[in-house]
């Protein structure tokens, strides 16, 4: 059964559940991989394409058809595998997961059961006050997405109430890979916290093993929170002894501010639910961003049977120790180790660094200072200007199709003092709008500050001529109104001067320097 | 025209080479004698003339112009309904699939496409190859040319049946527990289950992905090896496909040799349960092997016993879920469910199923969900994997001592339509001898030994082979087929019935 949005779920305040009650997590990352095929047959994996355009008799399930397992995505299984410390299967074979849905071509997901490509890791997550949490990560294994169903109709956008649904099955079969913690315990009130930084670690990761998109907002990394809760000895002290709660997954949960939002509400939620001394329904909860609670799905329990059995039309996956000791050597250094080593060379403050981080723009500024910018102007442009434009648009600061290398000729600029930041970002407006590169933008629209020292002293001249009271007080020793009389020169260069040497030949003129 | 039916593969190759005959006056006679005898054997779900005439003008074409051709070519062949086929419908013998044009060929289709075989159409099965009689297809059943009222075996009875009634040279069928070689012995023909991974099964409708194997129906065994080079070797759309080249199995058909072969007979096929006279005849045929200079031992395979048992819970296990595509959500049968206003899609699923779906094919679906189930699978599904692993065991060491194993194909001759319908375990022991090969992955070949004396059906023996060794099953069945041709003077389907149109 379906819960329906009215009815709402009680909950009690967050501190005192956890006075009363020690949460466990348990976290589910799919990750799609950015494959150029998908896991089981040649068809392209890009996002947004028409419906139905990426299919084949293979990952449409007709009759007769086969799957042949993609080289690249068991490289990236088992690279993943190795960047979370796990050990790797020396050979291991995909499962059927059998279950009727109609947007699983098959009507079993091609998946891996209990003998996963990895097993047995850890991911260590920073918290926001540098503490260090060890996350224990169970397995990776490789498995395929399921197509999409579109529900037309109703209120929800779900299937209960809904006239008619669509599937496109462009996404059915995209590798993904799943990657499971062990139970998270000993968090206490900071589990919403830990949840959040372990999904943002791993998202680090995986982006720095580029091998996904990892973009959440559009399901290349999509994060299953299990929740449980078990009551507190009575001196409060968390009891590890105690069995696990009954848990709860909570689905849809698509940012990392979510995450943290929807184990928070969880938490309160179960509490008041074991506080009124009823049991915990084992089931699937359904996030809402908008209202930010949790609403009840389908009931889960453990007797629901996927009947998993060896997949017959695949072989074993084998890699060789040679295999795995070359994709080790291909890991990249890890991104906590390598956030210090970057936040020394820029001379970032922490908080600088973590905004950096948070934006995703790590990458970025190390292109963009590799290309000659500084790293001040790198971040300045990246986490400021770009940031801002990306987040007034609802877009991500890749769309713009401005690259780290285009920042860096800005930069340039600037500061060999062709431009002013204002006339910068009228370059940048050209770059995004697809003119070519910031040197020919600027050529092309006129763009570089008035380097003819005769044409600035006279427009100061004639700005000071035309407010005396102005430059009295400035002559008074009041330097701050000064500030007028440069806006005004700038205004009478059209923009194309450059402020500080306005600022310090109008200080001259009237001997306030 | 008959004349041109009568003729094997290799003959109708060479009057093609020389040009004696054309492609087109060898599909017409085949398309004129399925017009004439089909309406009795009901080997054919589809007959495509206009697509098999076409192909057979191409091939008359290039050889005008020139071109170097298959030895094949022109050669028309029929095709078991299991595999896809681009642009014909495949039903697989199930209501479920009625109306389905697969949009893509079977690598065996499309090689002998690409071979130049025009393909004359699509043969009846018991449905999802779930059968030992063809009496389970949702399109009636496939009578045998020996006897119109008696089975011609199955699954792939209408492949064997097509080939024993001249409507084609050549068929391909399907064997996962025995449904291409039975069927070749109850209707006095030659089959051959390849090596697992030794042909393609990208496109053949999987009834158990980890038993099936498609091969030639013919009725030589030359024209079996002729056709298996045709259809064998590595195909990189099938990743259980072995990457290794085709064994040199027509060169063992031409060769003909058993001087010096260690011929083992399995102690436990052929026992109690074995009708007289397909005993009979099958010792004659090793006595003959002797007299060619054979060595021939008793081997004994004791894990054998529980092959059918665990055969019966690994085959129904996979179908269940390679069955659970057929669903009506994309192609296929779509039934709505009766008295439901907006059916939700597991309604219409369910319908579907309910509808489209046979008793045999239910059946063996509640048979593998439970096999499946948690708290089950270790008892039923892992047990028998086991057992299966102790039974490639036991060939491992027998073919230590011995080069080849023989039995009796079949316990019995062809009994009548409706005998066995109501008794699935009698009707699952047709396939008592040929199922440990599938469990095993080696190869097997049954060949006629001739007709019984109690009922004056035909019988035949098995040979069975080590993985990729496909070769040694040709050499000794092409040896033996002509020591036996010697005996009897003329071909064993020379002996059968006259079919002929009933009321035409
Ligand atoms: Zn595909």
């Amino acid at each position: 059964m379906t819960g329906t949005a009215t009815a709402v779920d009680e909950v009690v305040d967050y501190d005192e559940a956890l006075r009363r009650y020690d949460p466990v997590l348990g976290l589910e990352v799919h990750v799609e991989l950015n494959t150029a095929t998908k896991m089981f047959c040649g068809c392209a994996t890009a996002f947004g394409a028409d419906p139905n355009t990426q299919v084949c008799p293979v990952c449409l399930g007709l009759p007769g058809a086969l799957p042949v397992v993609n080289e690249r995505a068991v490289e990236s299984a088992i690279r993943i595998g190795l960047a979370l410390n796990c050990q790797i299967a020396q050979w291991c074979r995909f499962a059927r997961k059998n279950y009727f849905y109609p947007d699983m071509p098959k009507n079993f997901q091609t998946s891996q059961y209990d003998e996963p490509i990895a097993f047995e890791g850890h991911l260590d997550v920073e918290l926001e006050d540098g503490e260090v949490f060890r996350v224990l990560i169970e397995r990776a294994h490789m498995e395929e997405d399921t197509g999409k169903s579109l529900h037309i109709g109703g209120a929800t956008g779900r299937i209960h109430g809904a006239d008619h649904s669509l599937v496109d099955y462009n996404r059915a079969g995209i590798p993904l890979i799943e990657i499971v913690t062990k139970p998270v315990t000993g968090v206490g009130e900071r589990a919403p916290e830990v949840a959040r930084a372990y999904v943002a670690a791993l998202r680090e990761l995986l982006r720095a093993l580029q091998v996904s998109d990892v973009r959440m907002e559009q399901g290349s990394l999509r994060c299953d929170a299990n929740v449980s809760l078990r009551a507190r000895a009575v001196d409060g002290q968390a009891q590890d002894d105690v069995p696990l709660g009954t848990r709860t997954e909570t689905k849809n949960v698509n940012s990392l501010r979510s995450v943290e939002r929807a184990v928070r509400f969880e938490i309160s939620r179960q509490a008041a639910v074991l506080d009124a001394g009823r049991p915990v329904v084992q089931e699937t909860r359904h996030w809402h961003e908008d209202t930010g609670v949790t609403t009840s799905g389908r009931v889960k329990s453990d007797a629901e049977d996927y009947r998993y059995f060896p997949e017959p039309d695949l072989v074993p996956v084998a890699p060789s120790r040679e295999t795995v000791a070359q994709l080790r050597a291909t890991l990249p250094e890890p991104p906590g180790l390598r956030r210090k080593r970057l936040q020394g060379d820029w001379g970032y403050s922490d908080l600088e660094m973590r905004d950096v981080v948070n934006a995703g723009a790590v990458e970025l500024i190390e292109e963009t200072v590799d290309a000659g910018a500084t790293p001040a102007a790198a971040r300045k442009w990246w986490t400021g200007e770009l940031a801002r434009r990306a987040n007034a648009e609802g877009r991500s600061v890749e769309d713009f199709g401005v690259t780290p290398s285009h920042i860096a000729e800005l930069d340039g600029l600037v500061r060999s003092g062709r431009l002013n930041d204002s006339m910068a970002r009228q370059v940048l407006d050209g770059v995004m709008g697809g003119e070519g590169t910031p040197t020919e933008v600027a050529d092309a629209r006129g763009l570089t500050l008035v380097q003819d020292e005769g044409a600035l002293e006279a427009a100061v001249d004639k700005v000071i001529a035309a407010n005396p009271d102005v430059a009295e007080k400035v002559r008074g020793g009041k330097v701050q109104a000064a500030g007028a009389l440069i806006g005004q020169v700038m205004k009478e260069m059209r923009g194309q001067a450059d402020a500080g040497k306005a600022r310090q030949l109008i200080l001259d003129r009237l001997g306030a320097a | 025209m008959n004349d041109i039916t009568r003729h094997s593969a290799a003959e109708l190759s060479h009057a093609l080479a020389t040009g004696e005959l054309s492609a087109v006056e060898v599909t017409t006679a085949h398309l004129e004698r399925i017009a004439e005898v089909d309406g009795e054997v009901h080997a054919f779900l589809h007959v495509d003339g206009e697509g098999a005439l076409a192909a057979a003008r191409r091939v008359d074409e290039q050889r005008a112009a020139g071109e170097e051709l298959h030895v094949l070519a022109g050669v028309p062949i029929a095709v078991k309904d299991v595999l896809a086929t681009r642009g014909l419908p495949t039903t697989c013998g199930s209501r479920i699939l009625q109306g389905w044009v697969p949009p893509y060929d079977a690598t065996v289709v499309a090689r002998l496409r690409a071979a130049g075989l025009p393909v004359l159409g699509k043969t009846n099965m018991d449905e999802f190859a779930m059968g030992s009689s063809t009496e389970h297809s949702a399109y009636g059943p496939t009578r045998n040319p020996w006897d119109l009222d008696r089975i011609p075996g199955g699954s792939g009875g209408g492949s064997s049946a097509a080939v024993a009634a001249f409507e084609a040279p050549l068929a391909i069928g399907t064997d996962t527990g025995g449904s291409i070689r039975p069927p070749a012995a109850v209707t006095g023909t030659v089959g051959v289950k390849p090596t697992y991974g030794g042909v393609s099964r990208y496109g053949l409708v999987a009834l158990a992905s980890s038993l099936d194997q498609a091969g030639p129906c013919t009725r030589s065994v030359l024209d079996a090896a002729l056709l298996h080079s045709v259809i064998g070797g590595h195909d990189p759309m099938d990743s259980t496909s072995i990457d290794a080249p085709v064994p040199p199995v027509v060169e063992a058909a031409r060769r003909a040799d058993v001087q010096g072969l260690r011929v083992g007979v399995v102690r436990e096929l052929g026992g109690e349960g074995y009708q007289a006279g397909v005993r009979q005849r099958f010792e004659e045929a090793v006595d003959l092997l002797v007299g060619a200079g054979a060595e021939v031992v008793e081997v004994s395979c004791p894990h054998f016993d529980y092959a059918l048992a665990a055969y019966y819970l690994i085959l129904p296990s996979e179908a269940s879920s390679n069955l659970a595509k057929f669903d009506a959500m994309r192609y296929g049968l779509r039934v709505l469910p009766a008295g439901v206003d907006e059916p939700s899609a597991e309604q219409v699923m369910a319908a579907t199923r309910d509808a489209g779906f046979g008793d045999e094919v239910k059946r063996r679906i509640i048979l593998g969900t439970y096999a499946l189930s948690s708290g089950y699978y270790d008892a039923y599904y892992g047990q028998a994997q086991k057992v299966r692993t102790l039974i490639a065991r036991d060939f491992e060491q027998a073919f230590q001592q011995v080069d080849v194993l023989v039995s009796p194909t079949a316990p019995t001759t062809a009994f009548r339509l409706g005998d066995k319908l109501d008794d699935p375990m009698s009707m699952y022991l047709q396939d008592v001898a040929t199922i440990p090969a599938n469990l095993a992955g080696v190869p097997g070949m049954s060949l006629p030994t001739g007709v019984t004396d109690e009922d004056g059906l035909p019988a035949g023996i098995q040979v069975l082979a080590p993985a990729m060794k496909d070769d040694r099953l040709y050499g000794v069945g092409a040896a033996l087929e002509r020591l036996l041709l010697e005996k009897w003077g003329a071909p064993l389907l020379a002996h059968a019935p006259v079919l002929t149109a009933k009321g035409a």
